[in-house]
């Protein structure tokens, strides 16, 4: 027999967006918050990524953001009250450069980031590896270095968002779906669940690679696709690389976990758009080929699991937030492949938002309306 | 219509049988998590075992859960009053035996096949 409820607002998606959003509005004494999840917590991109948090981008909003998000990952143990560490580490990011383009682009992000007080800074190959001892220099033409990103551990931190939501007395509800949204008179009205309805005025989309087809349910399109990425991670050995290192021309990363593990993914731009996570033989072969050139002594360790999730993209690389033009239907999607480093912040930027309060970042250049303007904020540095 | 009252953090689950209370039981031995654990978390509403990996890492370690799968499997299933048949068993993910990464640059042998299949996205319900 289904159940009917009633909330102040309902947020779609148990990723770790969503958890922050529920997190940020229960804090907040919005009133009865409802958490929608179809699997369980961090079953989605989240469950599946590399963690990375980085404030080293090519546009003042990503930088901003992340910023911020670091500020956040770095009090979360204390605010969250988790029985576990979300196990943030301020190993670095290592961004390597390969040709002239890149390196250009590196020279102006650097500037940004040192202006808006992230201390980044361009290194030479020879300090590079200074910081990364078993990197291959050989063909690295520049490198930029910031000490205080890091990484931090998806489930934990998305467990810890929702568990302090429920003590705030947000309900998180696993294993339920969302098949329909009613709107009435162009306002959100009420959530339709395979088990049972619940009536609100305000819902929140963040359901990752699946954002889309939530909007279609109040009759919006957004323009947004899914896209599969693949990772692995190996046996665990003794600690031996500090930063994460990346490349954008490589379209690779790598970090040593605390738990002494390396994981490391890579983008293929032959990518078709859809919502497969298979894994491949091929992507093997590619990541190996490309890590054992960066970071040649890693060739030595076995790979014990693969696995692959999806990026959420949208055509310029920025997510989309806030409001809609359907009364009470919010957005908080698109964050093509940096989710992780940005959820603490935008949920509390969503928050602050549907509460009417001032959005302490101003984010209204991240509205859905921005392309319809032909307002995009393309971001140059992504994998 | 009135608002139900929010739930708790997840039903508390008895669990009775196997090792004595005080005995430190090791479930998975290459991720050291003991049985204690895992009861707590199921305790809390955890029951599974993709739940229980991602907090605990028990069987993501080389021998990806051959012994502690079916150990965690059998706990949930006396925990919440299951056949262990009906309890999902999470997903197998490739490869299906530790592979050397320099030894997977082009050329070397593959595809292992074996270990490539099944593992799409069907959600564990
Ligand atoms: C391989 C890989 C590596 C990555 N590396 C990084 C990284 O290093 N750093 C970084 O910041 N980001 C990274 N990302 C991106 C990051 O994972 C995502 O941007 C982020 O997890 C998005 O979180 P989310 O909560 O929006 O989405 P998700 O975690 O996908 O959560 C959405 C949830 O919504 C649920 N859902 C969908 N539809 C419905 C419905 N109808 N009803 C109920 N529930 C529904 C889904 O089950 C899902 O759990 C990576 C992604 C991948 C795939």
């Amino acid at each position: 027999m289904a159940m009917n409820k009633c909330a102040d607002a309902v947020i779609i998606g148990g990723g770790v967006v969503g958890a922050s959003v529920a997190y940020h509005l229960a804090k907040r004494g919005f009133g009865r918050i409802v958490l929608v999840e179809r699997s369980y917590l961090a079953s989605g991109s989240t469950g599946r990524c590399g963690a990375g948090v980085r404030q080293q981008w090519g546009t003042k909003l990503n930088c901003l953001l992340a910023q911020e998000s670091v500020r956040m990952f770095e009090r979360m143990d204390d605010e969250l009250g988790f029985d576990r560490s979300i196990e943030f580490k301020q190993g670095g990011y290592l961004l390597l450069a390969y040709t002239d383009r890149e390196m250009n682009q590196f020279i102006k992000n650097v500037e940004l980031e040192q202006s808006l007080g992230i201390p980044a800074s361009l290194l030479t190959p020879a300090e590079a590896k200074a910081i990364v001892p078993m990197l291959n220099i050989s063909d690295v033409l520049c490198a930029t270095y910031c000490p205080t990103d890091g990484h931090a551990n998806p489930f934990h931190v998305t467990y810890a968002y929702a568990g302090a939501a429920r003590r705030l007395g947000a309900e998180v509800m696993t294993f339920t779906e969302v098949k329909g949204i009613v709107v009435e008179n162009g306002k959100v009205a009420r959530v339709v669940c395979d088990k049972g309805n619940i009536d609100t005025r305000v819902v929140v989309n963040a359901a990752g690679p699946y954002s889309g087809l939530v909007a279609r349910m109040v009759g919006l399109e957004i323009p947004f696709w899914a896209e599969r990425h693949q990772i692995l991670v190996t046996e665990p050995v003794e600690p031996v690389l500090r930063p994460m290192v990346m490349s954008f021309s490589r379209r690779i990363y790598c970090q040593q976990t605390p738990h002494g593990s390396f994981i490391m993914g890579m983008g293929d731009p032959n990518e078709p758009h859809g919502f497969s996570t298979e894994s491949s033989w091929k992507f093997l072969v590619d990541m190996a080929r490309e890590i054992t050139r960066v970071l040649p002594p890693v060739g030595n360790l076995k790979v014990v699991r693969q696995w692959a999730g999806l990026y959420d993209m949208t055509p310029d690389a920025h997510p989309i937030l806030g409001a809609t033009p359907v009364e009470g239907f919010y957005l908080a999607c698109g964050f093509s492949g940096h989710g992780f480093m940005l959820a603490p912040v935008t949920g509390r930027l969503l928050a602050e938002v549907i509460c009417d309060e001032k959005p302490s970042i101003d984010i209204t250049g991240l509205d859905l309306g921005r392309f319809e303007r032909g307002e995009l904020v393309v971001e140059p540095s992504v994998v | 219509m009135a608002c139900a009252k929010p739930e708790g953090e997840g039903a508390p689950g008895g669990s009775e049988g196997g090792a004595a209370a005080g005995d430190v039981v090791v479930i998975c031995r290459c991720e050291d998590v003991t049985l204690d654990e895992i009861r707590d978390l199921i305790a809390r509403g955890y029951t599974t075992i993709e739940e229980i990996k991602r907090i605990t890492r028990c069987g993501m370690g080389p021998c990806q859960g051959r012994t502690c799968r079916q150990l965690v499997l059998a706990e949930i299933a006396r925990a919440t009053a299951k056949d262990i048949a009906s309890v999902a068993p999470g997903r197998f993910r490739p490869p299906t035996k530790p592979v050397r990464l320099g030894g997977a640059v082009a050329g070397a042998p593959g595809p292992d096949v074996e270990g490539f299949e099944g593992d799409g996205d069907e959600q564990v319900r």
